[in-house]
């Protein structure tokens, strides 16, 4: 049988998200992408009432992550923020390293 | 089946208090969390560890484990005895996530599981809802993201069948990968998540670009590295050398007096976009091994005429 090759849409830094669809994508309710907002662990690039917000791309993996650790590990939302922060400071530093580079680089 | 220790999946003895339980779980739950682990097999702990716990935290269930006594090995074939689970009463509340547990955890506990979800999908088949997005990811090589590529995707998802059990259902799908992705971006397809109920439309599937660890080169972001060797006249005087890049090799040109460890860019050379990474050459200056009459000569030679003190700078 032959099978069809899907087409999806890549989802790319030009992506901007509304507070509708990126509450839809990772399963959460509206009210939760306002407390993320709220706390800094999201930053939408359009500052007004939450209807009009709209959000980057690389805001989906957060508020995902944000959910998951807040549901698997049990912490509030101000420990995950801090421990996205703590995370995105890792990636940093790792990225680095990769690159070779040596800290007294910067 | 095999059969699972928890206990031992838990570290924590056989008598172990609730307490102890639990505090052994959090711990594990944080060493194993996939957002959080960098150990290689991070999810499947953090599953394997999530499932003991579920069995081990409620007495119901641990009392219920227990009894199919201390003298199983893990890993050792396993079937529950016939009415192994009389006498012991469950109550629902596995929120989700079941079917993700073993075969093992299924055989013991997941008729309860899923009838549990039986009544909670029938109740809701009045309604008109959406069908629920699904996440997956999809491993792809650097060069998929040079020259696109179309992928093979085998999903398992949970599924009720129509006498009210979550079966496990595959399903393979074709999937077309745009040139130009980067780790951690996401692909939506439209329609290919869960079936929604009472006539409304179908979730969308999303699947994340994970790159597969190239054997020489090294990707962050678009941009992309390259350990380049060189020899030491290379580097010294000039050369123009063959650099192979993802899209087939390039003559790179090296500037006499080149240092190791520096960076060349090749702008553009990334992986291409509407802005385009860049690939970064990063020579390493190799010395040729000493292991002739011939060589050892002429590092002999190079050490009495270049008068060279590499360690001025530290002051010595």
């Amino acid at each position: 049988m032959k099978q069809t090759i899907l087409n999806g849409i890549l989802i790319d830094e030009q992506t901007e998200l509304s507070v509708d669809e990126l509450s839809r994508m990772c399963s959460s309710s509206i009210e939760y992408i306002i407390e993320l907002v709220e706390e800094g662990v999201l930053e939408p690039v359009t500052d007004h009432v939450p209807s009009q917000w709209r959000f980057p791309a690389s805001s989906l993996q957060r508020a995902r992550t944000a959910s998951r650790l807040q549901h698997d590990l049990e912490i509030n939302l101000a420990g995950v923020a801090l421990a996205l922060d703590l995370l995105d400071e890792i990636e940093t530093l790792e990225a680095r390293l990769h690159r070779g580079e040596r800290s007294d680089n910067h | 089946m095999d059969y699972k220790d928890y206990y031992k999946i838990m570290g924590v003895e056989r008598g172990a208090s609730q307490d102890e339980i639990r505090r052994a779980y959090k711990k594990l739950a944080r060493k194993y969390h996939p957002d959080v682990s960098k150990e290689a097999d991070a999810e499947v702990r953090f599953k394997e560890v999530g499932e003991a716990y579920e069995v081990l935290k409620d007495p119901e269930k641990r009392a219920a484990y227990d009894q199919l006594g201390a003298n199983w090995q893990a890993g050792q074939d396993f079937h529950p005895p016939p009415d192994w689970d009389t006498g012991f009463e469950f109550h629902g509340g596995g929120a989700g996530g079941a079917s993700d547990f073993s075969d093992f955890f299924d055989s013991l506990f997941g008729q309860q599981f899923g009838s549990g979800s039986a009544r909670r999908g029938r109740s809701q088949a009045e309604f008109r809802q959406r069908g629920e997005d699904h996440h997956a990811k999809v491993k792809i090589d650097l060069e998929d993201a040079y020259q696109g590529a179309t992928r093979s995707i085998s999903l398992r998802a949970p599924e009720l069948d129509n006498t009210g059990h979550v079966v496990t259902k595959q399903r393979t799908l074709k999937v077309k990968i745009p040139k130009g992705v980067k780790q951690g971006q996401r692909i939506r397809l439209a329609g290919q998540g869960s079936p929604g109920m009472g006539g409304a439309p179908a979730g969308d599937l999303y699947l994340e670009i994970e790159f597969n660890p190239h054997s020489i080169y090294r990707v962050d972001g678009r941009d992309v590295y390259l350990d380049l060797p060189v020899t030491p006249w290379e580097a010294a005087l000039g050369a123009t050398v063959k650099v192979p890049t993802p899209n087939g090799p390039v003559d790179l040109k090296i500037a006499p007096n080149t240092r190791g460890g520096g960076k060349l860019r090749l702008k553009g050379r990334g992986i291409p976009a509407a802005s385009p990474g860049d690939l970064y050459v990063v020579p390493q200056i190799t010395l040729p091994p000493s292991d002739s009459e011939a060589a050892k000569e002429l590092y002999r030679k190079m050490e009495q005429e270049l008068k060279y003190n590499p360690r001025s700078h530290l002051g010595v």
